[in-house]
């Protein structure tokens, strides 16, 4: 089974993330970047997957010269080879032109029984991107799975809902999304560092997709942003030691303010 | 007026109260049409509420093949109805399900897409202008769409719904759902046990648990019964067996915006405050005086939960008298 992993470089949730006052873009250089830590829980189903049976673990990331980094992150885990597709022409894509060049890339690196994604970006967290790439290779979609099994050409899941466990079975080749209940990330061990500095990695530029540079890009978005201001940080309010009425002081305070 | 396009979102026909906010903001862009997508004979239940909020049209439909299919075919529908009636807006609730029913119809329509809506505004020029909150809320930002039908979806308790009677004259729609759409199926379904607390992304007021309740959520759900709160949990607490996974707040749980937050026995890490900084008023109970979530609070308690929460329960039953 050949399995696609689409894994994000996003800047560290730690740091202090902002925009680029030039173009209302998110700012991705400024600040230090990793794999996005959701993308690690793809990784690992994939890697579950391909050593239960047989095939081969690509994974596939869009983003400037330093989103080579969580390609090879995913190679030290155990996946076998990497596209990063980088072009300046990319820089300030919305979901919907990062959907399209995610799914020009999968159909050039050869339909894959299963593509497998996270369930949202650490930074955007909107969260579209796998059912705009489903939507755009015609696939079945099963998201957020937080168990996955596959067997005799079918992706079983099971997904944690509101108001019901739901088991949903879609037929391959299907796009799945995981959560970060489906399993325990590895860490690379130093084996697997090792073996990464071998392993095969392509960079494609959009030319080689066939894409045009006017179909992605900040100008090719299909929303704009007309305005970002941060907020004031919240004020501290009042804190109050416990000292035997913590409770009623509480309750005094949420009377005042008409909780009550 | 042109038609604002709402996708409703009930359980068995009982509408949630996302769908009075949809169409309490869809009258500020044109004239609201329902979409009501059901089982046969769920949609009685439905009717009353949806006039009520001002929808002047229903589209009913009623089919298994949408039903039974998770969002594929329900993106179909939309899509079907955008062609029909070009919408100056589709409206779909924020959840992890409209939120993938939006993206599939933005690529369908080729039309862009904002998620996560907090406001929605009619555009200066015409247009939709939508507002979010981003980065944990530390940005607020202003949007607009500049191509096809605009597609917003707008996160719970983003409005006080208004009633606006409306006509809610329903059309029943024949739809032709495509085979690929039918490629995922629901084959099991277990439902939950109700708690009898509110749903949590749309209470008005969360009391939440952490590591800090050691297991024991009872002194929290006594306090949030008390005020008539839904229950949250850190993942620490859900990662513990403590509480269910849908009840995690967070970056990777729940989004919710109420209007009191309590957090008990809770750090305040960044992907906690991711799903619950834009509460209206944080309130915070912890042991520990430098915990960095009394960097956000309106009111805080440096106490034990085990002794603070009982005694606010208790006065807060005996002021309801
Ligand atoms: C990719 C990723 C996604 C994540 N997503 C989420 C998410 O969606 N939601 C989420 O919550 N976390 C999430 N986390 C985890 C997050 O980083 C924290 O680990 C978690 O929020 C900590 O939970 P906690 O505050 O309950 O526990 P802790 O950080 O251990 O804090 C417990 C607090 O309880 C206090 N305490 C202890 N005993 C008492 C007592 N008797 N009375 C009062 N106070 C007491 C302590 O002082 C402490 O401040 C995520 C992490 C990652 C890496
Ligand atoms: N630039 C990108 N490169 C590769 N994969 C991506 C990219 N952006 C998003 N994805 C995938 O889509 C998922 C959801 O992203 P999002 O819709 O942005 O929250 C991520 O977990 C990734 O698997």
């Amino acid at each position: 089974m050949n399995i696609v992993v689409c894994v994000k470089h996003v800047p560290d949730a730690q740091s202090d993330r902002t925009f680029n006052e030039s173009d209302s873009t998110t700012d991705r250089e400024g600040v230090d970047g990793l794999l996005s830590e959701l993308d690690e829980y793809a990784v690992e189903a994939a890697l579950k997957l391909v050593e239960e049976g047989e095939g081969e673990v690509t994974v596939l990331t869009i983003g400037p010269a330093q989103a080579a980094d969580a390609v090879k992150k995913a190679l030290q885990m155990g996946a076998d080879k990497g596209v990063h597709v980088s072009d300046e022409a990319i820089h300030g894509s919305d979901a919907v032109a990062t959907s399209l060049v995610l799914a020009e890339a999968i159909r050039k690196i050869g339909s894959p029984d299963l593509v497998l994604t996270g369930m949202a970006s650490t930074d955007g967290t909107m969260g579209v991107v796998p059912a705009m790439l489903a939507e755009r290779l015609g696939v079945p979609q099963v998201t957020y799975a937080s168990e996955l099994t596959v067997s005799d050409g079918t992706a079983t899941i099971r997904r944690d809902g509101d108001t019901a466990s739901e088991t949903i079975v879609a037929t391959l080749p299907a796009l799945v999304s995981v959560t970060d209940q489906i399993n325990e990330p590895r860490y690379p061990s130093f084996k697997g560092i090792m073996a990464a500095k071998k392993k095969p990695v392509e960079t494609w530029s959009l030319a080689d997709l066939g894409v045009d540079a006017s179909q992605v890009g900040l100008d090719a978005a299909w929303t704009k942003v007309e305005s970002f201001t941060k907020r004031p940080p919240r004020q501290q309010g009042q804190i109050v030691t416990d000292e035997g009425d913590g409770g009623t002081r509480l309750a005094e305070f949420l009377s005042a303010q008409k909780f009550i | 007026m042109a038609e604002v396009l709402v996708l409703v979102d009930h359980s068995n026909g009982t509408v949630r109260k996302t769908t009075s906010e949809l169409l309490t903001l869809a009258r500020r862009l044109g004239e609201p049409s329902a979409v009501f997508v059901g089982e046969a004979g769920e949609y009685a239940a439905a009717a009353e509420a949806l006039g009520r909020y001002g929808a002047q049209k229903v589209y009913r439909v009623e089919s298994p093949d949408v039903t039974g299919h998770l969002v594929a075919p329900q993106a179909e529908v939309l899509a079907q109805l955008v062609e029909k009636a070009s919408p100056a807006a589709v409206l779909v609730p924020s959840s992890t399900a409209g939120k993938e029913i939006a993206a599939r119809l933005a690529i369908k329509t080729g039309s862009g897409l904002v998620t996560d809506a907090v406001d929605v505004q009619a555009g200066e020029g015409g247009g939709v202008s939508t507002t979010q909150s981003v980065f944990a809320g530390s940005y607020t930002v202003t949007a607009t769409v500049t191509h096809g039908t605009p597609i917003v979806t707008v996160k719970p308790n983003s409005v006080t719904p208004e009633e606006a009677p409306g006509a809610a004259a329903d059309e029943v729609v024949d739809v032709t759902i495509s085979e690929a759409a039918k490629g995922a199926r629901i084959t099991e379904s277990k439902p939950k046990e109700a708690s009898g607390r509110p749903e949590l992304t749309e209470a008005a007021i969360v009391v939440s648990g952490g590591r800090g309740t050691a297991g024991d959520f009872s002194p929290v759900e006594a306090f949030a019964d008390s005020l008539g709160a839904a229950v949250g949990a850190s993942r620490a607490a859900v990662d513990a067996g403590w509480y269910p996974h849908t009840s995690q707040v967070g970056q990777t749980g729940k989004q919710v915006s109420p209007q009191l937050y309590v957090a008990c026995g809770i750090s305040g890490a960044i992907q906690h405050r991711a799903g619950m900084q834009t509460s209206k008023t944080i309130v915070a109970v912890n042991k520990d005086e430098e915990a960095p979530i009394f960097e956000l609070v309106d009111f805080g308690v440096v106490g034990d939960l085990f002794t603070v929460l009982p005694q606010a329960t208790e006065a807060v039953n005996a002021a309801k008298g």
